[in-house]
Parts: structure tokens; C-alpha cells; sequence
């Protein structure tokens, strides 16, 4: 846009310094962590009131869900959160090289959650557990136990969703990293890259024990 | 620049508590505690979050600023929390029929 | 003062006309493309001034049909879709963007002596992103409109309407990521671009005010955006989250609702407020009295409007106790919201107030929005909100904050920086007169709607019962007498862009480092980064004889 974008490596123009323009990403990006927050803020609040209300039902279809899978997951999810971490400290040490190799990890990592996630839903589709008209549970008759499937699959869903954009935005920085773009004064967008990355895997965190885990001692 | 260069060794012991915490979730829901059990899982992704944002987002390096963002998003969840409740908890409280 | 007394401004060859933001460069892509905040700020302008418009259309709908107690003119489907589409258009189309997006767009910036906002690109695409639910908003719209009331309340929002709820949902929820980025911006810029010198407590009170917007706007609307995918599900996909007959409960969708939308009051009457606080300033020629008050008055609001939606929902199956402390809460954010009329009210006093149009337009607004205020703590009342819920009381009291409060403070707010945003002056004779009209325009058409509601008559029906209708023909006179007072700004200030008079650096004599930028500012605003070596609002009082 200007003639002042192109001084320094890496600096917009209406920054003063790399400095300045790190502190306002970081900043920019734990905002948008905070809203994300409050946007499954909302998810956990119906799932926290709705369980309370029905415990019973919904301990009861939580074992329609796979304890295994979900572990498998979740270890592959913190996993991926390491590959982040060391991708962005290469990035800070300007190993570019590195950078590429670490986001590409996190890169299969990531698909690999998708994938089995995937199979999950499609296993669940064929036992009929899709909320909706063609719902069918063997065992309890309350109807609550749809509440559970409702909130499995918007929370789980929707992070998901997150992992995908996620995987997204480290296709554009590996092809970043190819491009030698970041130095130890440039190193910002990485760092808020991980930050995001970080973020939806402590959903999984929460998720994980909200979804999968209770009920299960009386299994 | 202000970037602080954490070492890998760091990292690796940080996976390996949040593998040992995920262990310890799992493990603890096999036993029937009551209501406990759910304090316990909560508790345990408590920790494994706070850890995750306190080493791999390295907020022990991060302004003030950030630490107080952080905290003011967390703040704003408990208050919606905390006011939804008020109401799910007291819905009956009054005896005999409904008002409205 | 008056520009239409003014000798015809004369025409500037090319080689004179200093180079500035809006002859910098041409063309649509100049335009689409820009990232400056200045820019971005004008095609806010336009493109909500376009949604105010269709927002109005179907305000006349709707009270053409209250002229007649029978429901004559528009079947009860037809009417329930009108008054939709105005609350739809008009709050996520018109008055959450209205100052934030367009004042706060330019002036943030140049206020606090930056080169832009933190992140240009983030902010064209905020307005893109608006753009895009605008036009779903519109398809929602032609295909048929939405009827369920601009709250969406399940569960006639999730199954029982036959009308466009997705596509408005949708609307919303993408709309609403526009918001969300605008603040997000806004935060990052105030805390991080403040010239050198421009400590928190030296900035002017409209970026203390657009701070606090801004922090609603992030923390707040994600509610709101997950609430409506929880709608989209539910409607669209059969899942049943509001459901009761699989466990479900319609008064957390109010719930999750109300979370976002009462604080989205505030994210309209608060840039309204930083607005104001410079008019009284400015025309009073006196330092703002107490501004560290009106500052944290601000903060106060954005924090407590997050403490009580729950006032929303007296009547809806929340728990009785709850509703107390929602009530009790309620009512204490009438307190920084006294603290600012009291102290705008004391920096009048003893100062050398000047008449112009946008102080014309703060006096508005002190007024309306006390009366919008104090009867907001009728409702708060859990007694008296049994009475008054759902009545015409509800809507004019809202009606007082949104349009009395907020238009007020936007129009006086466009007025007062018209010289700085295109660099021409307005006619004055004609600012003035137009909002007079404005204001009785305004109080004939809603004074009488208080105390319809008092008297009983609900909202959201298109027949009335004969003895509302003296009440209800005022209100439709007075609606007409504001529409003309809509249309006469909307005159002027286009024929000012190409007719008025070239305004100066500095037309008020204002302090603010926006107003040391020539009219038009240039690209980056400042040639040089200011330092900031006095507090903010350093008037001289004028020596009076």
C-alpha cells in the first residue's frame, strides 16, 4: 500500500518498530483468544446446566462414545501443541528450516485428530445417534440423552471447525518459512499462529473429560 | 527484540506432564468418587490448561498487559457462569405452584 | 458562521489543492482497497447510512399501520416481518456500527497521533465482513423477511416460523465478526499507538468511551455468535438445544441472548457518550469537569451492563431470585450513567456556551437520554416491570436511549468532524433548524408511546383497541416530522461535499490533536508524530464582558 511498508523486514507501516508491532499482534491475538473464550463460553454454560439437569441421561450416552479414540486424540492433540512450540521457537531463533519441519508435524498432527474425529461421526451416524428426527438410543428412554449428542456434536464440531482454519493458517506459514521470512527480530506471526494453535487444543483439554470421561466408573 | 528463547528440554518436560495429567484423568474417572468425580476431571483440566498457557504460550514472559487480558477472558466466562446459575439454581426454590 | 451566506467557495486549481486522504488517489480500487482508517471510516458512512435508510422504510410501515386502530393496511404476518426487519436492520446494521465504525474508524487515530489503526488490513476486512452479512441480510429480507422479532426467541425462532430466521441468523452472526474485529482493533490501537506524551488520563474522553465499546464488542458478542449457531443447528439440522421435549430450555436461549444484547445497548449509547463529552467541551470553552469520572464512568458501564441482562427475563420463567439480583444490579448502572449527565451538565456551567449544531445535538441528547435513563429503573423494578413488560412503555423507553441517546450523539458527532472528514463546512442555518426537527419530531413521536404502555398497550400487534388511536396518530405525525428531519441533513451534507465552504484547520477552535491535522487530514495524518505535552481539553475560557 505505502512507500513506508517496505523499510525494515517484516514492518508495516504504521508501526514505529518491530517491537511495537510484536506487542500489538500479541496483544491483537490474546483479545481474539478472549473472545473465542466467551464463544465456547456459551457451549460450556448449556452443557454445564443441561447436565446438571439431566446426569443420568447423559452419563448414560456419554458410553456411546469411545474412550480410546478420544484418548488417541488427545495425546495426538498435545502432541501437536509441542510441535507448535518448538516451531515457534525456531522461528524466534530464525531456523527457518525448522520452523517449516516442526509446522509440518503439527500440520499431520492436526489431520491426524480430523481423520480419526471423522470416523467417530461416521460411527455415530451409522448407530443413528445424529440429533434430529432419525435419532434412535437403545436403552434409556429419556429423551435427554439427545441433549448430550446435540452438545457433543456443536462442541466438538465446532472445534473441529477451529482445527481446520487452523490448519489453514499453518499451510500460509510453512510456505512463509520456505520463503526465509523470519529472522529473530521477525518472528511475530508464528508466535500468534501458536497462540491459536495452543488454544484449541485446551478446548480439547475440556472437552475430553466433559465428553468422554463421565460416567465412566459406572460403565 | 524481547523474545525469550526457551530451551527444549523445557518443552519436553512440560508434554510430559501434560501426558502424565491426561493419565491421571483417565485413571481417576474409573473410580466412582460421586459428585467428586467431575471436581477432580475439572480440576486436573485446570491444570493441564494452566500449564499449557503458562509454558507453551509463554505467558511467564508475557506483559502484564497479556497476563491481565488472559485473566479478563477467563473473569468474563465465570461471571456468565456464575449469573446463569444464579437462576438455575433458585428456579425452585419457591414452594408450592409457579408464579409464572 | 452561516455558509449559506457564504460567497461560493473558489475553485481550487489542482496545483494548489494540497494533496490529502480523499484526492490522494482515485478510482474504485483506491476505494476497496484502502487501508486507511479514513477511508474505511467513509465506506462505513455510506454503507449505514444505506441500512438506516432501509431500517426507516420499515419504520414507516409500521406506523403507518398504528394510524388506524384495525389492522387495515398489513396483515398480522406483514406487520410482524416490518417491525422485524427495523429492529434487524436497524441495531446490527445501523447502530452497532453507527460511531465505532465511522467516528471511531477516523478519529481514533488521529486522536491518539497514530498513522492508522494497529491492524488496516484487519479493519478493511471488518468492513467487507459487514458487507457480506449486509447482503445476507438483504437476501433474508427479499425472500420473504423474518417475523419472530429482532430477539429471535426460540422456540417460534427455531420451529415454529416459517420465515427466513437462518438467513437472518446468519446475517447476524456474520455481522457480528465485523464487530468483533472493529473493537478488537480499537483496544490494540489505544493501548498500544498513543503518541509519545498521550497518557491514558491525557486522552480525550471519546476514545476513553470507544475502550469501553470496544471491550463489550470482543468480550460480548461471541455469545451472541454461538447462541445463533446453537439457532442454526436447531432449525436447520434438527438438533434441539432450546427443545423441551428432549431436555431442552427456551429461556437460555433468552439467556445466552440477553448476555450479548444488553451490553450491545451499551456498545450503542457508549460512543454516543465520548461523542457528547466533546460537544459539551468543546462549545462550553471550559475543561470537562470531573474527567476522571466521566473516563471510569465509562468502564463502569461496559463492566456492569455485562451484570444484568437477566432484567430482560422477569416475566420469562427465570427464577424469582434471580430476577432480584439482576434488578438490584440493574439499578446501579444508573450510576455512572448519572455520574456523566451531572458532570457534562457542571462543565456547562459558568462556561461560554456557543449555540452551534452539535451542541444543539448534545443538549438533545442530555435530555432524552435522562428520560430514556430514569425510566429504564422503572423497568428494572421487578413490581412494576410485570405491568409495563411488553407495552409501548418498553418501546419508547429504548427508543429514548437508541435514537434520543445514540442517533442524537451520532449526528451531532458528524456535524461536529463533517470539516475534518471531507473538509467543507456544513450550512449552519440549516443544521440548526434540521435538528430542531429533529427533536420535536422525536418526543411527538415516543412521548406518546410511554404513556401508551402505560395505559396498557402491548407491542408487536398491528390492531389496537379505538381509544389508543389520539396516542398513536401523534406518534405517526411525529414519526413523519422526523423522517423530514432525517432527510433534511442527509441534503446538506451531501450538497456540502461538493458546495461548502472549505473549513479551516481548526473551525470550533477545539483542542485535540485531530483538529492540529489540516482539513482533510492526509494519508498518514501526521507528517511527524506529535508529543502531547498538555492534559486533554485545555480550554481558555474566552474573556465575556
Amino acid at each position: 500500500m505505502s512507500d513506508h511498508s517496505s523499510h525494515g523486514s517484516g514492518l508495516a507501516h504504521q508501526f514505529d518498530d518491530l517491537d511495537q508491532q510484536l506487542d500489538a499482534t500479541t496483544l491483537g491475538m490474546w483479545l481474539f483468544l478472549a473472545q473465542e473464550i466467551m464463544f465456547f463460553g456459551g457451549l460450556f454454560a448449556a452443557y454445564t446446566i443441561y447436565r446438571n439437569w439431566h446426569p443420568e441421561a447423559f452419563a448414560e450416552a456419554s458410553h456411546h462414545l469411545d474412550i480410546k479414540l478420544g484418548g488417541f486424540n488427545t495425546v495426538v492433540l498435545i502432541f501437536s501443541s509441542l510441535t507448535m512450540a518448538l516451531g515457534v521457537r525456531a522461528a524466534q531463533m530464525g531456523k527457518n528450516k525448522a520452523v517449516f519441519n516442526y509446522l509440518f508435524a503439527t500440520f499431520m498432527l492436526g489431520n491426524v485428530f480430523l481423520v480419526v474425529k471423522a470416523f467417530e461421526y461416521h460411527h455415530k451416524w451409522v448407530e443413528g445417534l445424529i440429533p434430529g428426527p432419525w435419532f434412535r438410543f437403545e436403552g434409556s428412554t429419556d429423551p435427554a440423552v439427545q441433549m448430550f449428542f446435540n452438545l457433543y456434536f456443536a462442541m466438538t464440531g465446532m472445534h473441529a471447525l477451529h482445527m481446520i482454519i487452523g490448519g489453514g493458517l499453518l499451510i500460509y506459514f510453512m510456505v512463509q518459512a520456505r520463503k526465509n521470512r523470519y529472522h529473530e527480530g521477525y518472528y511475530g506471526p508464528v508466535e500468534i499462529m501458536g497462540l491459536y494453535w495452543h488454544f484449541v487444543d485446551i478446548v480439547w483439554i475440556f472437552l475430553f473429560p466433559l465428553l468422554y470421561l463421565l460416567g465412566l466408573h459406572n460403565s | 527484540m524481547s523474545g525469550h528463547v526457551t530451551s527444549k528440554k523445557i518443552y519436553f518436560a512440560v508434554f510430559g506432564a501434560l501426558m502424565i495429567l491426561t493419565a491421571i484423568t483417565v485413571g481417576v474417572a474409573t473410580l466412582d468418587l460421586g459428585q467428586l468425580n467431575t471436581v477432580v476431571a475439572l480440576a486436573v483440566a485446570g491444570c493441564k490448561a494452566t500449564v499449557v498457557i503458562w509454558y507453551f504460550m509463554e505467558v511467564r514472559h508475557a506483559r502484564p498487559l497479556t497476563k491481565l487480558t488472559v485473566v479478563g477472558g477467563i473473569l468474563w466466562l465465570v461471571i456468565m457462569l456464575i449469573l446463569l446459575f444464579t437462576d438455575y439454581i433458585s428456579r425452585d426454590w419457591m414452594a408450592g405452584p409457579q408464579a409464572w | 458562521m452561516n455558509a449559506a451566506l457564504a460567497p461560493p467557495p473558489s475553485a481550487p486549481t489542482p496545483s494548489e489543492t494540497p494533496t490529502h486522504y480523499l484526492n490522494a488517489s482515485y478510482g474504485f480500487r483506491s476505494w476497496l482497497l484502502t487501508l486507511d482508517h479514513k477511508r474505511i471510516a467513509l465506506l462505513y458512512l455510506a454503507s449505514i447510512t444505506l441500512f438506516f435508510f432501509i431500517g426507516g422504510f420499515y419504520a414507516v410501515l409500521v406506523r403507518l399501520e398504528l394510524v388506524t386502530p384495525a389492522g387495515d393496511l398489513m396483515s398480522a404476518e406483514n406487520y410482524n416481518t416490518a417491525f422485524t426487519l427495523h429492529g434487524v436492520v436497524m441495531i446490527f446494521f445501523f447502530l452497532i456500527p453507527s460511531i465505532p465504525a465511522v467516528l471511531g474508524n477516523f478519529l481514533i487515530p488521529i486522536m491518539i497521533g497514530a498513522r492508522d489503526l494497529a491492524f488496516p488490513k484487519l479493519n478493511l476486512l471488518s468492513w467487507y465482513i459487514y458487507m457480506v452479512g449486509g447482503m445476507v441480510a438483504a437476501y433474508a429480507l427479499f425472500t420473504g423477511g423474518v417475523d419472530t422479532g429482532w430477539t429471535l426467541y426460540a422456540p417460534y425462532s427455531s420451529t415454529y416460523s416459517n420465515s427466513n430466521v437462518t438467513a437472518t441468523a446468519i446475517a447476524a452472526f456474520i455481522t457480528g465478526f465485523s464487530s468483533i474485529l472493529t473493537g478488537l482493533n480499537f483496544v490494540v490501537t489505544i493501548h498500544k499507538m498513543r503518541a509519545p506524551g498521550l497518557t491514558w488520563f491525557r486522552l480525550p474522553l471519546f476514545v476513553w468511551a470507544h475502550y469501553a465499546t470496544s471491550v463489550i464488542q470482543v468480550l460480548g458478542t461471541p455469545v451472541l455468535a454461538i447462541t445463533l449457531v446453537l439457532l442454526i443447528l436447531e432449525r436447520s439440522f434438527g438438533f434441539g438445544f432450546f427443545d423441551p421435549a428432549r431436555g431442552g430450555d427456551p429461556v437460555l436461549f433468552q439467556h445466552l441472548f440477553w448476555f450479548y444484547s444488553h451490553p450491545a445497548v451499551y456498545i450503542m449509547i457508549l460512543p454516543s457518550m465520548g461523542v457528547i463529552s466533546e460537544l459539551v467541551t468543546c462549545f462550553s470553552r471550559k475543561k470537562v469537569f470531573g474527567y476522571g469520572f466521566i473516563a471510569m464512568s465509562s468502564v463502569a458501564i461496559a463492566v456492569l451492563g455485562f451484570l444484568v441482562w437477566g432484567h430482560h427475563m422477569f416475566v420469562s420463567g427465570q427464577s424469582v431470585y434471580a430476577g432480584m439480583v439482576f434488578s438490584i444490579l440493574s439499578f446501579m448502572v444508573g450510576i455512572p450513567s448519572a455520574i456523566k449527565v451531572f458532570n457534562w451538565t457542571a462543565t456547562m456551567y459558568k462556561g461560554s456556551i456557543s449555540y452551534s449544531t452539535p451542541m444543539i445535538y448534545a443538549f438533545g441528547f442530555i435530555g432524552l437520554f435522562t428520560i430514556g435513563g430514569l425510566t429504564g429503573l422503572f423497568l428494572a423494578n421487578l413490581g412494576l416491570d410485570i405491568h409495563l413488560h411488553d407495552t409501548y412503555f418498553v418501546v419508547a423507553h429504548f427508543h429514548y436511549i437508541m435514537v434520543g441517546g445514540a442517533v442524537m450523539g451520532y449526528l451531532g458527532g458528524i456535524h461536529y468532524w463533517w470539516p475534518k472528514m471531507t473538509g467543507r463546512l456544513y450550512p449552519e442555518g440549516w443544521a440548526r433548524f434540521s435538528a430542531l426537527v429533529l427533536f420535536v419530531g422525536f418526543n411527538l413521536t415516543f412521548f406518546p408511546q410511554f404513556l401508551l404502555g402505560y395505559m396498557g398497550m402491548p407491542r408487536r400487534y398491528h390492531a389496537y383497541p379505538e381509544e389508543f388511536q389520539v396516542l398513536n396518530v401523534m406518534s405517526s405525525a411525529g414519526a413523519s416530522i422526523l423522517g423530514v428531519g432525517y432527510l433534511i441533513p442527509m441534503i446538506y451534507l451531501f450538497w456540502s461535499m461538493r458546495y461548502g465552504r472549505l473549513a479551516p484547520e481548526n473551525p470550533w477552535g477545539a483542542k485535540g490533536l485531530e483538529w492540529t491535522t489540516p482539513s482533510p487530514p492526509t494519508t498518514f495524518n501526521f507528517d511527524e508524530t506529535p508529543v502531547v505535552t498538555e492534559e486533554a481539553y485545555e480550554y481558555v475560557k474566552e474573556e465575556k464582558h
